[in-house]
């Protein structure tokens, strides 16, 4: 019995653990890690969506918790993550923006404002993004997409797809402070 | 007698090919030459992130084209190639790039096929030898026996 007998269960071991890892890492093929996590959020300011001559932006929410929530109504992910949203903001812990990524819906306008009624509207405050730079500043690659932003304007969380009421739990309130609570509508807002 | 229809057949789809351009995804043309040079490399070099394995040229998908508007956004602005690509990591990771860049972080994936290769050329020489020496001992038990 010479160690050479050891050779091909060695290398059985070692392809067993490469297979193990790579299959425990499988949900994050195709995600992208935004390199914006942990650092200030690009500055940002887009017209409001019932009011486009309005404009609302990072700069408003200075020193406030926020989740800004990059949407379509276009998108039938947003339609599932939707009901996540209304929960969360019930229980009132951290305000909710949205984003409105017109894409190339010519119609997204009124679809948006439709869906909103239609289906209740989570959010503080519903911004358009009309031709995706702010979306490609901020790394936006697909709809749905979220960031949970700190007071000091610092991107402290992006999920990278459809919020389910789980992964709200787990990655969005147990980063918030347990004290935090959404702030009451702003006269500004809608 | 086939030839005759091939033959006309094949012109035609030979004068077809200078068409081919038009056909692709992106119609934007730039006004200076030099630039949309640049820009033609540059999508080719970027992956579309919604779609992964299509380049920037080949995706017709809304975020594509919003790359490839902001692309040419930054060209006419006096961006430098390495600017654009450096702005576009920074918000969409290393990933963007097809090709990785070459920095300590990536040595090993560049080291790798490298290594590899060594190590495959090595194992290669190794049994080469040990068949050459193989073969020889039969030969001479064959010729023995006969």
């Amino acid at each position: 019995m010479s160690p050479r007998f050891l050779v091909p269960l060695g290398v059985f071991i070692a392809l067993v653990v490469v297979l193990a890892v790579g299959i425990n890492h499988s949900h994050e093929v195709g995600v992208l890690q935004s390199p914006l996590v942990g650092h200030q959020i690009p500055d940002w300011e887009l017209p409001v969506l019932t009011d486009p001559a309005k404009t609302f932006g990072s700069r408003e929410l200075k020193g406030q918790w926020y989740v800004l929530n990059y949407w379509g109504a276009w998108c039938y992910s947003c339609r599932v993550e939707h009901s996540t949203l209304l929960q969360a903001q019930r229980q009132a812990r951290v305000q909710l923006i949205g984003v409105d990524w017109v894409a190339d819906n010519p119609d997204e306008n009124a679809a948006a404002l439709e869906w909103l009624a239609r289906l209740g509207n989570p959010y503080r405050q519903v911004v358009t993004d009309r031709d995706g730079r702010t979306a490609i500043d901020l790394g936006v690659a697909q709809a749905p997409e979220s960031f949970l932003v700190n007071p000091q304007g610092v991107i402290v969380y992006k999920e990278p797809g459809i919020i389910t009421p789980e992964i709200w739990r787990r990655e969005f309130l147990s980063r918030l402070p347990p004290q935090a609570t959404a702030p009451a509508a702003s006269p500004g807002a809608s | 007698m086939r030839f005759r229809i091939v033959a006309p057949l094949a012109a035609a789809l030979l004068l077809c090919a200078p068409l081919h351009p038009a056909w692709a995804v992106d119609p934007a043309r730039m006004a200076d030459p030099a630039l949309q040079a640049r820009y033609e490399v540059l999508i080719h070099e970027l992956r579309c992130v919604q779609c992964e394995n299509n380049s920037l040229a080949d995706s017709d998908a809304d975020i594509a084209a919003d790359v490839r508007r902001q692309i040419r956004t930054m060209l006419i602005g006096g961006k430098s190639d390495a600017e654009i690509k450096g702005y576009l990591v920074s918000r969409y990771s290393e990933f963007i790039l097809f090709r990785p860049e070459y920095s300590w972080r990536n040595a090993w994936l560049w080291a790798l096929p490298v290594v590899l290769l060594l190590i495959g050329f090595c194992i290669a020489v190794r049994v080469i030898r040990q068949r050459a020496t193989l073969v020889d001992d039969d030969d001479d038990g064959d010729v023995s026996r006969s």
